[in-house]
């Protein structure tokens, strides 16, 4: 009876329905609750079809179908609840999801899709019932109670060689690709159990896992399986004895160790350090030491046709300056070289997904796509243009590049509004490997006509977006992932006054010292000191 | 009354906690009932009732079917180096005008109330040079399906049905083998390989044992049936279904032949 009185106090926080308010009233409830275990879990249900109504409908349906007016843009779609098959769960492949396996995913979310957390805006109790609601939509699926499959602790010490070793025996990287990117060659051809064009997770960015990103969730994805997706349990590996329980676990202790040890945070601004030579080509190995900043892209939802699936979702860029020029390599994972015939079934299934868009994709795969962006006029610090490719009034100054490859240069009044250059400055040198580009752009730091292309001058930062698509996935120009302004500040060379002016004092204040020192001395040996002087000489 | 429903969901809950499980659609366990001289060709077992008429005919196939696509197992040595000639995936094995692969079963017709208990033998799929072997059988409900690899590659096998509940499971080594089983009748559930996507197979799961899939030579036998009338239908991956109604007497066999036709261009 404590206990209960407990999960009341609890649950009423924050609940909006009506509260039962009289000693009497919750002391009758309590026997009628006893005496009804069935009856009160459907009227549990009830009250999590109000929260459900107004918070989860709009994406997964009136019906819980994953049909809601939100779905269609969405890749991954929603959940459909009334299959009654879930991704992430604490239980064997096939079988349904736990209460707290449903609960965990509703108070989290689903990292790197459109689920977000909701523990920050339902009560326990709300997410309590709505966990129930949900179960109704596939009752029979939920006949029975849930099988937890026990699961035990990590192995000490590191196992990270013998999990890449025991990764490439299981051959994850038939999906997953050799470096994780999601690149295998049986990408392009996954779809999910409705038909839907999925993708093998990029291992190197795992804070999108849908299951959460520690070991211990990776060891469970791995033995779970994520259902409804091609993603299979490992289980049977196991029980064939083809690999041992730790071995699973070195698998997820590798699979960590791919992704950065903390998901990248934007950082406003992009240093340009300065360099005494800059590097001629993507993967010269003059870059490994550079820093890199992550700039996050989302899907261009403003200007039609809107685009709410993008492929890139970021891309990591560092640049370098030798006072003459300007270099930047970017970086992003697309697991696509476009165009690819490999991935043509592909564009089919997106074409066929997402319905919704505004207009068809296009029926043939495009080039990969990056266009890098400065404001036209750096000067012009009363306003930067319209991230979104400038305005007619504000315009932009870009390096547009297709993965053919080549680069163009030029401005844009509004989002693919280009207008080329006369004069190209900027050159590109363009590496694709393990589901990623490497894109290194250079241009020399003065302008051949500055009222067009900014110059860039050390000392200043310049705003800068980026814009990047994925060909495979019928992105295009207006199609893609889009950045809002950053910045780029070009490192100031450093003054020789710098090095010498310390050099100066020492020597001066040292000298200095050494005159008063004397000074001094001589003054004693012109007084009182002039015998012992002597004496000392004698000596 | 908002208490009053969590609280009872909180005692609901620990009563469900204590509570034995009795899950359904597992690996593991074989089957309790044995199979009672049945000479079905499937292997069913029965407690039901049999007897000792056979419904049996050919699957006709007209016109000219469309050719099977190739498979590109360039990226697969392992299975590509199984095959002399180049691959394709066999969706219309057409021989002299009959047509295999088709899975023929008795849709009703059965007395009301007969029930059917599964063989503790396991139907048995093979994953051979990146094909499945069989890629159209039946399977009778709660009977284990033996599932096989004898490539030396990553296969993963998923089940995709409607009525039971899917699963999807890995087998990365030759020699491996799982086992699994469906609860619930239905025909057809596909197997499906996304490592290799062209991978492909349906299993008809019915709560009897009357049904065969035709051979290379487009034959099928249906036997030890009761006497009775049955609407009999014949389903094929790509041509569809048919339907046809047959009575037969005690002993007796019947002759129900299918023709399928070429999809029109």
């Amino acid at each position: 009876m404590r206990n209960t009185s407990r999960a009341f106090t609890q649950t009423a926080d924050g609940s909006s329905f009506v509260q039962a308010s009289t000693r009497g009233v919750l002391g009758t409830a309590m026997v009628v609750a006893l005496l009804s275990l069935t009856v009160s879990v459907t009227l549990h249900a009830q009250d999590g079809k109000a929260v459900y109504d107004k918070w989860c409908s709009g994406c997964h349906g009136d019906t819980g179908a994953g049909d809601g007016f939100g779905s269609k843009t969405m890749l991954p779609h929603p959940r459909d609840f009334t299959k009654g098959v879930y991704k992430i769960r604490t239980t064997a492949s096939g079988e349904i999801p736990t209460d707290a396996d449903l609960r965990h995913v509703i108070e989290v979310g689903m990292p790197g899709t459109a689920m977000p957390e909701w523990k920050s805006r339902l009560s326990d109790g709300e997410i309590g019932a709505v966990v129930q609601y949900v179960k109704t939509f596939s009752a029979n699926s939920f006949k029975q109670p849930a099988k937890t499959i026990a699961i035990g602790k990590a192995p000490s010490g590191s196992g990270v060689d013998e999990g890449k070793a025991v990764f490439q025996k299981l051959e994850c990287f038939k999906c997953h690709g050799a470096a994780g990117r999601g690149d295998g060659k049986s990408a392009p051809t996954l779809k999910d159990d409705y038909g839907n064009p999925i993708r093998a997770a990029d291992l190197t960015e795992n804070w999108k896992f849908r299951g959460g990103n520690s070991v211990n969730d990776i060891y469970s994805r791995l033995r779970t399986g994520l259902d409804a997706t091609p993603m299979p349990s490992f289980q049977e590996a196991i029980e064939n004895k083809l690999i041992t329980d730790e071995q699973l676990w070195r698998i997820a202790q590798y699979v960590h160790s791919l992704s950065p040890e903390k998901a990248p945070t934007p950082r406003e601004v992009v240093r340009a350090a300065r360099a005494t030579a800059l590097p001629a080509t993507p993967d010269a190995a003059g870059w490994n030491t550079v820093e890199r900043f992550w700039v996050p892209l989302v899907g261009q939802i403003i200007a039609k046709p809107r685009w709410f699936a993008p492929t890139v979702d970021g891309v990591w860029v560092q640049a370098l300056h030798d006072g003459r020029s300007l270099a930047m390599r970017i970086s992003w994972d697309d697991p696509s070289k476009s165009p690819d015939p490999a991935w043509d079934e592909w564009l089919g299934r997106v074409s066929k997904s997402l319905t919704d868009v505004d207009g068809p994709l296009a029926t043939q795969q495009g080039p990969d796509r990056l266009v890098v962006q400065f404001a036209q006029n750096p000067n012009d610090e009363s306003q930067r243009p319209y991230f979104l490719g400038g305005d007619a009034k504000r315009k932009v100054y870009v390096w547009r590049w297709t993965s053919e490859p080549r680069v163009e240069e030029g401005t844009e009044a509004g989002l693919g509004k280009f207008t080329a250059l006369p004069n190209v400055q900027v050159t590109q040198a363009a590496r694709y490997a393990d589901g990623q580009w490497q894109v290194q752009f250079t241009r020399s730091l003065a302008s051949a006509d500055s009222t067009q292309a900014p110059r860039f001058t050390a000392g200043h930062a310049i705003p800068v977006a980026f814009f990047a698509a994925d060909g495979s996935s019928g992105e295009d120009e207006i199609r893609g992932a889009v950045s809002t302004w950053y910045a780029v500040y070009l490192d100031v060379p450093t003054p020789t006054r710098v090095f010498v002016a310390p050099i100066a004092m020492i020597a001066l204040s040292a000298g200095l010292g050494m005159l008063l020192v004397t000074r001094a001395q001589r003054r004693e040996q012109n007084g009182a000191g002039g015998t012992d002087s002597s004496h000392l000489e004698e000596r | 009354m908002r208490r009053t429903m969590l609280g009872a969901v909180v005692l609901a809950a620990g009563v469900w906690g204590c509570g034995k499980s009795s899950g359904s659609a597992s690996a593991g366990a074989g089957n309790s009932a044995v199979a009672q001289g049945s000479g079905s060709p499937a292997g069913g077992g029965a407690a039901g009732p049999t007897g000792n008429a056979t419904v049996s005919g050919v699957i006709h196939f007209t016109g000219t079917a469309p050719a099977n696509p190739k498979i590109d197992m360039s990226q697969e040595s392992v299975c590509a180096g199984k095959y002399t000639t180049p691959p394709t995936d066999p969706q219309y094995v057409v021989a002299d005008g009959k047509l295999g692969n088709v899975f023929v079963y008795v849709k009703s017709g059965l007395p009301a109330g007969a029930k059917y208990t599964a063989p503790s033998t396991p139907v048995e799929i093979d994953q051979s040079g990146c094909l499945y072997h069989p890629r159209v059988f039946g399977a009778m409900v709660d009977q284990n399906i033996l599932i096989k690899n004898d490539d030396n590659v990553l296969h993963n096998i998923k089940a995709v049905p409607k009525v039971n509940r899917g699963f999807n499971i890995s087998q990365p080594q030759a020699g491996m083998s799982s086992t699994r089983k469906f609860p619930e009748s239905e025909v057809m559930v596909p197997f499906e390989c996304n490592v290799h996507g062209w991978m492909h197979a349906w299993v008809g799961v019915l709560p009897h044992p009357f049904y065969s899939t035709s051979g290379a030579d487009g034959s099928f036998s249906i036997k030890n049936l009761p006497a009775g009338t049955y609407t009999i239908e014949a389903w094929h991956e790509k041509a569809g279904v048919q339907q046809a109604t047959v009575t037969v007497g005690a002993g007796e066999t019947k002759t129900a032949d299918f023709t399928f036709s070429a999809p029109k261009a």
